[in-house]
């Protein structure tokens, strides 16, 4: 075994927020710049991962880096660490998030060194998930979220924080606590909890399946269990919000894909239509409720569900090119959204304000804001040479040319309508926010600082990038999903 | 007649007259603190001796000593030093009877530690009478209404509850003519299903049995003394009795129903069911009115009747599982190792705050992140482990609890309780809430004594590691729960 470049990888953000909550005397500039240090060296070992990732033909379905000690003999379980091509674009996306979430929070004076500590802490665990490949390790990377969500979201919180923490914490737990069951009947069913041994057993039974399939339709979410997310997105300080849309969510399509696919690949096609069914509502309930939305960040929140949507379509059309299309699309969202998020952030910041409807002609104003949140909000409809339109294109392609589920050209034509209801609410966005008439009352607005821009910019050239050659991603996706598709 | 097996018990016994020796003749009262420790210490040192051993009897087959009484030895006696550090901020509300109050802990320990090793019908009532005697004395030791009341209260149902525990065992007696747990194994044995359903005052003795047991572990429904003598009581000793009185109920019942009426396979499963059944009641009950508590020693009272809910599931595992199979045993024995540094952890945070603001009411812990963060962080970790979520001990201890009931075809109870794990991070989140998120009524420092932040610190490394890395005591629940003698 080399060197354990996972294992630094997660716990040296752990070991940030130890040094930052409980070494004396630190001033806020330190805290900020600990917090940078600590994320910024996962950041560079999880690139260094991406390329030195073996890209080859016979790498197809392998683990890299992995780790493997015995944790708990008597129930089997081992601490069990590695990435393959599908979790590989997911670490080094936590870790992205995680560096430039610290640059984001750079302003924030209230209480900073508890809240960088629960940072790096949210922070480390959705690594983890990302990297489990043992059943009880994911679970527990999978909870410890849970706690630094709810602090963060309900002290430095906005509007009804309290509220939509504790929402959030119960229906995520609710999911949890069926994932456990579902994890508990698992091992009873095979012995073991080891994912990479369950990967070429297909089990047939359908409960233990949803048992673990609720957990993550709450978290990605699926229409109907989607009711937490805009409160909790909302009221979400800017940076939680960009970690939550960013890298939470794809905690649940990561895990549909990881557990209830790979582990039962009958259950998912004979159960596949009716999730198609439930990816079609979920794109277009959640573009129209944006449509009808006021407030700025709620209204990339509910723009988040549909996009989602679209990741619970590529995945369950179940073809190669779809479960390539979806992981995309979750990388390349992360991205967009977190952008927008951050950018709405800075928007509502300077401005004061958050209601569509007041607010107007901010181009003016603040002409690199502007521009910036231009370019998201076309990555979030989907135009090409962005990745936005890489990822989307995958998944319709994939899922039209599916031979899984009767009649599934139709839901694809569905879900494409989606795309023009999302056009429709990000130009209307657009429009109502920077663009039409100039308001006085904007004169003095700030537009984005020095650190604001650079993290800016970074968040574009990855949307570009991604958006242009695609295949840097998809090159290592495709040798994640391949030995899914066998069935 | 091998006294050197009773050791343990006969030091404890002898430290404790020492201790009201030395509080007699001796004015310094810190003294009491040391010595009692020492007594605990020495016991430990005789009991940790014999671990590992094969099991042996003495008395004529009334007390045994193997490792499943060796386990809980060790639990009691950690607890009991625990209980004594925490109290030493009590010092001034016990003036007068400090050293009674010492001798007192160290008698309950006592009692306790026979009731983990009693393998008789009579030893087992006598054991019950030595512990409860001592923990009504001290349940009323703060001497104000509230505590008389409490006090009182515990003494006349756990009366009760004794009267009918001695029925229960008189018909069993009655019907199988033997006390002895594994003599009665061997009665039942023989019989066919036929006779022992024909003999209902043999049926009627196990639930008997079960209600009386059942009033000390706070199963529903035998709970009602749980939440008045949870507030009345003097804090270190609610700790006492939520952890350590709990978990010796739970061993006489491990004890009584698996040696006694666990081999009749068709026997074993209808208990087991029962206990399943009153597990799912009593965690949703538990649970449910917990929500709208106010003072935070009921709110913890009525948690433990729910957690005493998620221990009888591993008691319906041992019912519904064959003989070979320890999980269910040992997922018992690691929840208690677990939930006893885990409640002994909150109520030692909630002494040093409650001592400060004069008051038990959740409300008043507003802001206690910000005054006493160390110790506002502690009772987190303990309430974070109280809902079951990791890193903490109390996710471990539920996972391998209700991986056992998984295997043996519980799977509706684990359904269960999940739910109703779910439906408690509510109320213990709110305690979260208000300490981290409220705004302190003044800027006053929470002051602890040295021998309160020890035992604070010892309860919450002991969950973190119980909740990283619990394979050794996995391990040793394993090796405490397969050996037993008859």
């Amino acid at each position: 075994m080399d060197f354990p470049y996972l294992t630094w990888i997660i716990f040296l953000p752990v070991a940030g927020a130890i040094l930052i909550a409980f070494m004396p005397n630190l001033s806020d500039r330190l805290i900020r710049r600990m917090a940078a240090v600590f994320t910024f060296i996962p950041l560079v070992l999880s690139i260094f991962l991406f390329f030195s990732f073996d890209r080859s033909a016979g790498a197809a379905g392998a683990i890299q880096f992995e780790e493997k000690l015995s944790w708990i003999p008597t129930i089997n379980a081992y601490y069990h660490l590695g990435v393959d091509g599908l979790s590989l674009p997911f670490v080094v996306l936590m870790a992205f998030l995680g560096f430039l979430v610290v640059l984001i929070s750079w302003k924030i004076h209230l209480r900073p060194r508890e809240y960088f500590a629960w940072l790096l802490l949210l922070e480390a665990s959705i690594l983890g998930v990302f990297s489990s490949l043992d059943l009880l390790l994911f679970f527990v990377f999978w909870e410890i979220e849970v706690i630094p969500m709810y602090f963060l979201i309900s002290i430095w919180g906005t509007g009804r924080k309290e509220y939509s923490a504790i929402k959030y914490v119960i229906f995520t737990l609710f999911g949890s606590a069926m994932m456990l069951a579902g994890i508990l009947s698992l091992y009873f069913a095979t012995g073991s909890l080891s994912m990479v041994e369950m990967r070429g057993l297909d089990i047939p039974i359908a409960g233990i399946f949803f048992l673990l399939f609720i957990g993550f339709a709450i978290k990605l979410p699926v229409f109907p269990f989607h009711t937490w997310l805009p409160d909790a997105h909302t009221d979400a300080p800017t940076a939680v919000s960009v970690v939550l849309a960013g890298a939470l969510l794809k905690m649940g399509g990561y895990g549909m894909i990881r557990i209830c696919v790979t582990i039962f690949p009958q259950v998912a096609l004979n159960y596949a239509p009716i999730l198609v069914a439930f990816a079609v509502v979920t794109i277009l309930y959640g573009a129209a409720v944006t449509l009808r939305q006021t407030d700025l960040k709620r209204l990339i929140a509910y723009s988040s569900i549909s996009h989602m949507g679209y990741v619970l379509l590529g995945v369950f059309a179940l073809t190669q090119v779809s479960l390539t299309g979806a992981t995309l699309q979750m990388f390349s969202h992360g991205v967009i959204t977190g952008l927008l998020f951050a950018v709405a952030g800075l928007v509502m910041h300077n401005s004061g304000e958050r209601n569509l409807s007041k607010l107007g002609g901010l181009a003016r104003q603040m002409p690199v804001i502007a521009i910036v949140f231009s370019i998201a909000g076309l990555g979030a409809l989907g135009l090409p040479t962005t990745s936005g339109f890489a990822a989307e294109f995958l998944v319709f392609l994939g899922s039209f040319t599916s031979t899984i589920v009767a009649g599934i050209q139709v839901y694809t034509i569905l879900a494409v309508l989606g795309i023009v209801v999302t056009a429709g609410y990000i130009l209307w966005m657009l429009q109502r926010v920077f663009y039409g008439p100039v308001l006085e009352q904007f004169n003095g607005v700030v537009d984005a600082d020095a650190l604001e821009k650079v993290y800016m910019v970074t968040f574009i050239a990855v949307i570009m990038l991604v958006g242009i050659y695609p295949a840097i991603l998809t090159d290592v996706i495709k040798l994640g999903v391949l030995p899914m598709v066998g069935g | 007649m091998n006294l050197e097996l009773l050791l343990p018990e006969l030091s404890l016994a002898f430290f404790a007259i020492v201790v009201i020796m030395v509080d007699l003749f001796i004015q310094r009262k810190g003294l009491l603190v040391w010595v009692s420790l020492a007594g605990l210490v020495v016991s430990a040192g005789f009991t940790l001796a014999m671990w590992g051993g094969h099991s042996q009897t003495i008395f004529n087959n009334t007390l045994a000593v193997d490792n499943f009484a060796l386990f809980f030895k060790l639990l009691f006696l950690g607890i009991a030093a625990l209980v004594i550090l925490a109290s030493v901020d009590y010092a001034s509300k016990f003036a007068y009877f400090k050293g009674e109050y010492h001798a007192l802990v160290l008698l309950s320990a006592l009692g306790m530690m026979l009731m983990a090793a009693t393998t008789d019908l009579i030893s087992i009532y006598i054991a019950i009478e030595l512990t409860s005697i001592s923990l009504y004395i001290l349940v009323g030791f703060l001497k104000d209404p509230k505590s008389t009341e409490a006090s009182l209260k515990y003494l006349l149902l756990g009366a009760v509850a004794s009267a009918i525990l001695l029925y229960g065992m008189a018909l069993i007696f009655g019907f199988t003519g033997k006390t002895q747990l594994g003599e009665i194994a061997q009665v039942l044995q023989a019989m066919s299903p036929q006779t022992l359903l024909a003999s209902p005052g043999l049926v009627l003795g196990m639930v008997l049995l079960v209600a009386g047991f059942g009033f000390k572990i706070a199963a529903v429904p035998f709970h009602m003394w749980v939440p008045d003598v949870y507030e009345g009581a003097p804090t270190p000793i609610t700790a006492y009795l939520s952890v350590a009185s709990k978990a010796a109920g739970f061993a006489i019942i491990l004890r009584v129903f698996y040696s006694a009426f666990g081999f009749p396979n068709w026997l074993s499963l209808d208990w087991g069911l029962i206990f399943a059944v009153l597990s799912a009641i009593g965690m949703t009950l538990g649970n449910v009115v917990a929500i709208p508590q106010t003072n935070i020693k009921r709110m913890l009272g009525y948690s433990s009747i729910a957690q005493a809910g998620y221990l009888m599931v591993g008691i319906a595992v041992v019912g519904l599982s064959p003989a070979a199979d320890v999980i269910g045993r040992s997922s018992v024995l690691f929840f208690l190792a677990s939930y006893a540094l885990t409640n002994l952890g909150a109520f030692i945070a909630i002494i040093a705050i409650s001592n400060k603001l004069d008051s038990d009411l959740i409300d008043d812990y507003s802001g206690m992140g910000r005054r006493a963060p160390l110790l506002a962080l502690a009772l987190t970790l303990c309430l974070i482990s109280l809902i079951g979520m990791p890193p903490a001990a109390g996710f471990m201890a539920k996972f391998y609890i209700f991986s056992g009931a998984v295997q043996h075809g519980l799977l509706w109870l684990v359904v269960i309780a999940v739910i109703n794990s779910v439906i408690s991070a509510y109320y213990y989140l709110r305690v979260v809430k208000v300490m981290w998120l409220g705004q302190p009524v003044s800027e006053e420092k929470v002051p602890s004594s040295g021998a309160l932040r020890l035992a604070l610190s010892l309860s919450c490394l002991g969950v973190l590691l119980l909740g990283i890395v619990p394979g050794l005591v996995m391990r040793l629940a394993e090796i405490a729960a397969s050996m037993f003698a008859f």
